[in-house]
């Protein structure tokens, strides 16, 4: 997977924007951006699923939460822990949550795997909608965002709210350069043959069951990172976060963005967290006007913002509209 | 656990499990002859409790209510198959995924603005209200029994619609082999209306029945649609059989988990689903398919 | 002779009442192309179901080269050296022509988790890819879109994909179905170079094109193996003539 000349351009561009944006913007608005960045991260990584391995999850909020959770449950009430141990722990607590909810419904296919994958997911919303200890459904604060020390001396205050901002900034850049990364490697071939043509890729010698399964592991480790970012930014995790609603929500803005591209779940992020910010001004009932948009979406921009502004850019809308059922891929005779 | 104990948790078992077979064999009928996903069938579910509470205070009378409120649900759910559903029977399934997940918030909201967002119960009608003796010191709500009875009496009529009409051999047809019926020359269109709208009018009905047990509050269906999920998942997609089976197999596991694993209970359902497909992935009475 | 490379014994696929394939025992030697005819039904693309592991016996089993392989799945198949292609064109639509080729030669890398690895680096795969490219005749289209190409060439491209796994026996199930004559005598002329160093277990309709390149054939009718022998040994057959070339020949489709 190569971005195209203009898009690395267009990406650059983009980094350098946000890159100065506490200088120019207010509070409010800076604090918005951050919130895009993280809800960019966590659709990334569900990019990765549905995107590039073909596997349609509805319970990504799952890893999402639960390593928000984690943190919230390491973080002491007089002090914040160090991010080297929390943010690793987090993460690991995450992934194994996937490798464990993946190795039952990996196996699975279609209508099961968007079944079971939300089941599943419920069944974490569940737990922690009834731990008392952990706050049950009113969930924990955050009262110290986790700190960045070597010895006595601190390399990064996130408490500071551009610090954090930049801390974001670097987990998005970073985040998107991994994943392309590991879309350009040998592991990334393969997901993108099983998102093509699954059993042809298991009868040109693949076991694609362990592929799936570290696709989904990933994804649930990057989303476990965009949760942990989460929780640090508005200091409460709730069930609520683990959802099913999220789920929902973050798979809307994939496609919102542009499934496939990385780069176009975070103009999903941003276009969805813009218009929310919005909406809500005017209407207390804005989730009825989100409800319109994800019908129209599903209906008439099944390629995203990303693909609408390709076929602007290069006007190859017949081609690409003509292919736009990802689901049925006929084999033209 | 002693006797009496054991027998009431079966009878609460078996009720909520005819709940569920309700709402999930129309779901299962969606998946297997549609092949579409309905995230949207639970509010159906809640919709059905509304309404029902809604006529249930303007006519006082519960029956009557629901004999007015399906028909009111029967043309929503057609509305909505004509002017949403309809356009998915080419599409991939996240296409489904997130109309229906769109309709979800829509009718979540129309909830919201008809009824707002307060609680609300329905009483048990007068002539179900009372309790019959189980044992000699225990009793047991007559209204529970009547729910597992009308579950009963549902479950049997499909079965016999299933197995003895034209609409009930293309519904067989239908869900083992969807070109086979499209060859027949039936009009697809007509069986699809009828099988979303009976799955919808299932739902509701489901909701209804349960308004006088469960309170009416916004957000009612999603959780009896995740645990409908479950059922299709553990029956096998499309095997109303199938459905019936799982409706009963979480339905008893619920009510025995509150009882055993208090602490774990709404994760039972969840390990029990884990644990039948490891044994098998396309669900007890699923096709196996290639994709 | 040359020695056995792949046999079965009484291998047998059921769907409820149907047995598709019958109790079927064959040896298939080296560097042989051994071609598999009957009527549409006689189990043939159930019989490579079997042989590829897309499907489990009922009962029987498959040795090659003395292994049992009949309870292998059918990536692990592949990875002992045993390549197919599919009636229905089998490839990744969404793939330029050499993705679909490198997606194949890199199945012989020990395993692919490799996750920072550059792809593009690994030059053999590359190589190989490129070379299978060269071989199924598609060198000039390494940048098409499959699904963009014509049907013949996706049918090329599916065994240049197939050679990319650098496989010891072929398993063809109608290369040549739907394909115009031009297209045809090129996939046979494929078939004929790919014969110089690989067995080939062939399924084909086109009868001409059978005697042509075949050392062997295998008779197939409900199920069962009604003869197997050298083409002339086949054609002379009462029983088969009766069975089989009467009618199937002149009404194929």
């Amino acid at each position: 997977m190569e971005f195209s000349r203009p898009v690395r351009w267009l990406l650059l561009l983009a980094v350098l924007l946000l890159a100065v944006f506490p200088f120019v913007g207010a509070d409010y608005y800076t604090e918005l951006v951050v919130r895009i960045m993280i809800f960019g991260i966590f659709a990334m990584s569900l990019d990765l699923l549905i995107g590039f391995t073909g596997l349609v999850s509805f319970g990504h909020a799952a890893f999402f939460g639960l390593a928000g959770y984690v943190l919230a449950i390491v973080t002491p009430e007089s002090s914040g822990v160090s991010l080297f141990w929390s943010l690793p722990l987090s993460i690991l607590a995450s992934g194994l949550a996937a490798a464990i909810i993946g190795w039952f419904s990996v196996r699975t296919t279609g209508i099961y795997f968007i079944m079971i994958t939300l089941a599943f997911a419920q069944m974490v919303f569940y737990y922690f909608q009834e731990a008392v200890q952990w706050g049950g459904s009113d969930g924990m604060f955050l009262f110290f965002r986790p700190t960045v020390t070597i010895g006595n001396t601190v390399i990064l205050d996130l408490e500071q709210n551009r610090t954090f901002y930049y801390f974001v900034l670097g987990s998005l850049v970073a985040s998107l350069l991994l994943v392309k990364r590991l879309l350009g490697s040998p592991f990334g071939r393969v997901i993108m043959g099983i998102k093509a043509n699954e059993s042809r890729t298991r009868a040109i010698g693949y076991a694609t069951f362990y592929y799936k399964w570290v696709s989904f592991i990933i994804a649930g480790m990057l989303a476990g990172l965009a949760g942990y970012l989460e929780v640090t930014h508005t200091g409460t995790i709730s069930p609520g976060y683990l959802a099913w609603h999220e789920s929902g929500i973050v798979i809307m803005v994939v496609v919102l963005g542009g499934l496939g591209t990385l780069y176009g779940p975070v103009i999903g992020a941003f276009v969805f967290v813009v218009l929310q910010d919005t909406l809500q001004d005017y209407t207390s009932h804005w989730l009825l006007i989100m409800g319109i948009l994800v019908i129209l979406i599903a209906l008439f921009l099944p390629k995203g913002v990303t693909g609408l502004l390709d076929q602007i850019l290069y006007r190859q809308g017949i081609q690409n509209t003509n292919n736009e059922d990802h689901g049925h891929q006929d084999h033209r005779t | 656990m002693d006797l009496t104990v054991f027998l009431v948790q079966v009878l609460n078992g078996v009720q909520y499990g005819f709940l569920l077979f309700l709402v999930s064999s129309g779901l299962t009928l969606v998946f297997g002859i549609m092949g579409i996903i309905n995230l949207a069938h639970g509010a159906f579910y809640m919709f059905g409790a509304y309404i029902v509470f809604w006529l249930n205070g303007v006519l006082g009378n519960f029956f009557m209510a629901i004999l007015l409120g399906v028909p009111i649900m029967i043309v929503l759910s057609l509305v909505i198959e004509r002017f949403a559903i309809s356009y998915l029977y080419q599409r991939d399934h996240l296409c489904q995924l997130l109309l229906t997940y769109g309709l979800i918030l829509i009718l979540n909201e129309a909830q919201l603005l008809i009824w707002g967002s307060d609680f609300y119960s329905v009483p048990v009608p007068e002539i179900l209200s009372g309790r019959i003796a189980l044992t000699e010191n225990q009793d047991y709500p007559i209204y529970r029994l009547f729910i597992s009875v009308v579950g009963l009496l549902l479950a049997g009529g499909m079965y016999l619609v299933i197995q003895k009409t034209r609409l009930g051999m293309i519904v067989r047809a239908g869900a083992s082999n969807r070109e086979m019926v499209e060859v027949l020359g039936i009009n697809i269109n007509l069986v699809f209306s009828i099988v979303f709208s009976v799955g919808a009018a299932l739902a509701a009905f489901s909701g209804m029945i349960a308004a006088p047990v469960s309170s009416v509050f916004p957000g009612m269906g999603n959780g009896i649609l995740i645990v409908s999920f479950v059922v299709v998942v553990i029956g096998g997609i499309g095997s109303i059989k199938g459905a019936f089976i799982g409706a009963m197999l979480i339905g008893l596991a619920t009510t025995f988990g509150q009882v055993l694993l208090p602490n774990l209970a709404s994760m039972v359902v969840y390990a029990l689903m884990a644990g039948i497909l490891v044994w098998r992935p396309q669900g007890l009475y699923g096709r196996t398919t290639s994709s | 002779m040359t020695p056995v490379i792949l046999s079965t014994q009484d291998l047998t696929a059921q769907f409820g009442a149907i047995s598709a394939v019958d109790f079927v025992s064959l040896e298939f030697r080296q560097q042989q192309l051994h071609a598999i005819i009957g009527p549409n039904g006689a189990g043939k693309t159930t019989f490579i179901n079997l042989l590829s592991g897309e499907l489990m016996p009922t009962t029987g089993t498959i040795h090659y080269l003395g292994k049992d392989i009949s309870q292998l799945s059918a990536d692990k198949i592949s990875r002992l050296g045993i390549g197919r292609s599919f009636q229905k064109t089998n490839i990744f639509p969404t793939f330029s022509c050499l993705q679909n080729c490198l997606l194949g030669a890199q199945s012989r890398l020990p395993h692919s988790m490799h996750f920072f690895q550059r792809a593009s680096r690994l030059t053999d795969v590359t190589e190989r890819a490129q070379r299978s490219l060269a071989l199924c005749g598609l060198s000039d289209r390494e940048n098409s879109i499959a699904a963009m190409m014509s049907y013949g060439e996706q049918r090329q491209l599916e065994i240049g994909m197939m050679l990319a796994t650098e496989p010891q026996l072929l398993l063809l199930d109608e290369p040549l179905a739907g394909m115009g004559t031009i297209e045809a005598q090129r996939v046979i002329e494929l078939i004929q170079a790919l014969k110089q160093d690989h067995t080939i277990i062939l399924i084909e309709h086109d009868m001409q094109a059978v005697f042509v390149v075949a050392d062997r054939l295998t008779v197939m009718v409900n199920g069962k193996v009604i003869a197997t022998g050298t083409v002339a040994e086949i054609r002379a057959n009462k029983m088969v003539q009766e069975a089989f070339f009467a009618d199937e020949v002149i009404g194929d489709d």
